[in-house]
């Protein structure tokens, strides 16, 4: 499988292609995504695991597809 | 502007086959879907070898991933999360259903997620192997996520469901009329053996170490467990937002349609999930038959009408006995938040009447998700009925809306119109 590389609070990680930014932020060991709270529907309703993606807030990790050199941070 | 003969909002199983059966050369079929694969939930990243996968890939629909409908800009436009406008003939609502939760002490840990939720999650990459996760909830579906998580290399601790053991064997012996189903439900089970899976038991509560899930306590016993993920979801609620706005008449939760799938708005129709939950053989049925109706091809729309009756049967007898119990109303304490995304309690909520006074007061249901997790939680706990649906559907950049200009008063006017019509019917 191809991998790629995103920035998640400033470090590099590498996933496989085809990996949700919600699912590369919990591979980054990051916990919280927004305050002290984590992903639940993991299908875009909650808006728990909203963050900042290149820039843009409140965007939904869960339904967003990593692609090289996508900078996110959580907690935002 | 986009323009579609047949628009079909939703690619899940009901949109696929929504599509497939409306699909003709001389026909222009879009299909918009929030998620970034076809599939929905039921078929997220994978069931490849579905033939409606194949169906619906060459079929000739034009699709329109990771973008979600805002509201509506006139009678036959509808306004999208980048900002654009699309225009139908005729419509097909398959927004499919989310999981309702049930607040319980602890249940903002990050660590809890829904059944789905964390099987969703789990398909698009986060790993689980090696941890330890209690499945909890009620529906078939705990046993195929417990099944899935297992297959993905987790220790599934343990699988409660809310419902009686009773009423599990009255379901057991309607799934005895569904050949297809009873396999499927022997086949999970053969893939859980070893795994504990105890009726009438529910989370009680859940605590945390160091900010992530730790424990979760269980009914009966209380029993206390070590875990690292609590998959949890109370059976699933239909995604009514869209055909609410369009002033579409909800019944009991469910979009109300008649045989051909249309809703009480002429030129839209309904299918899946939103009509009422009953699983993705009913939602493949539901959207062929509205695929068709929509399309004038009546005569192959009653063809289905038979396999339609019987997947109801199933839906009912699911309803059953899959019911919530009592019980699972006062898991919640006063300081258990209700709504995340304003960190409203059950405690203040306690001093509100309704919704109104509740979103006045204290800001209930009027955070990021608008309502769409509190609210089904809200109408369990308190009884309160849901209130309006109001644009945008999901939260937007403001930029996107003032593209249009009056988008805004129009669909505050609909949303005042439909609000009128739910107050009128009592």
């Amino acid at each position: 499988m191809t991998a790629l590389e995103i920035i998640i609070n400033g470090n590099a990680i590498e996933v496989p292609e085809g990996t949700t930014i919600a699912a590369a932020i919990i591979r980054a060991g990051v916990t919280s995504f927004r305050k002290d709270r984590g992903p639940l529907c993991g299908m875009g309703i909650c808006f728990e695991c909203r963050v900042t993606l290149n820039g843009r807030a409140h965007e939904r990790s869960c339904q967003t597809l990593c692609q090289p050199g996508m900078e996110v941070q959580t907690d935002a | 502007m986009r323009s579609f003969d047949v628009l079909i909002v939703g690619a899940g199983p009901a949109g696929m086959a929504a599509a497939w059966a409306a699909s003709s050369p001389s026909r222009r079929v879009g299909v918009i879907d929030d998620n970034p694969a076809a599939g929905g939930q039921i078929w997220r990243g994978g069931e490849r070898n579905s033939p409606w996968f194949t169906r619906f890939r060459t079929c000739g629909a034009e699709v329109l991933k990771g973008e979600s409908v805002l509201g509506r800009l006139s009678s036959n436009t509808l306004l999208t999360s980048t900002g654009n406008a699309i225009e139908f003939g005729k419509l097909i609502v398959c927004t499919g259903a989310r999981e309702r939760f049930l607040p319980f002490p602890g249940w903002t840990l990050p660590g809890v997620m829904g059944a789905g939720g964390l099987q969703a999650m789990v398909k698009g990459g986060m790993p689980v192997d090696g941890k330890r996760v209690i499945v909890a909830g009620t529906g078939p579906l705990l046993l195929a996520v417990a099944a899935y998580l297992k297959s993905r290399g987790a220790r599934v601790l343990r699988v409660s469901e809310q419902t009686s053991f009773h009423k599990l064997r009255t379901f057991g012996k309607a799934l005895l009329r569904e050949p297809g189903k009873l396999a499927q439900g022997i086949g999970l089970r053969a893939k859980l053996l070893g795994t504990s899976i105890r009726s009438s038991s529910w989370p009680l509560r859940a605590e945390g170490a160091e900010g992530h899930l730790a424990f979760v306590t269980l009914h009966p016993g209380p029993r206390r467990i070590a875990c690292d993920y609590l998959a949890c979801g109370f059976g699933l609620v239909p995604n009514i937002e869209l055909a609410a706005l369009l002033e579409c008449r909800i019944d009991t939760g469910a979009v109300a349609i008649d045989r051909w799938q249309q809703t009480t708005q002429p030129g839209i129709y309904a299918a899946g999930e939103i009509t009422g939950v009953g699983g993705v053989e009913a939602a493949l049925i539901e959207g062929q038959i509205a695929g068709y109706a929509a399309t004038g091809d009546r005569p192959r729309a009653e063809t289905l009408f038979k396999a339609r009756d019987r997947a109801l049967r199933f839906r009912r007898a699911m309803e059953t006995a899959f019911a919530l119990r009592p019980e699972l109303s006062t898991l919640a304490d006063a300081d258990t938040i209700v709504c995340r995304c304003e960190d409203v309690t059950l405690g203040q909520l306690h001093d509100q009447r309704s919704w109104r006074s509740a979103k006045l007061q204290t800001r209930c249901g009027m955070g990021a998700c608008q309502g769409r997790v509190c609210g089904p939680a809200v109408a369990h706990l308190l009884g309160w009925p849901a209130d309006s649906v109001r644009p945008p559907l999901f939260p937007t950049a403001a930029g996107n809306l003032a593209r249009h200009s009056g988008t805004i008063r129009a669909t505050g006017e609909i949303a005042r119109k439909y609000k009128e019509s739910v107050s009128d019917s009592g």
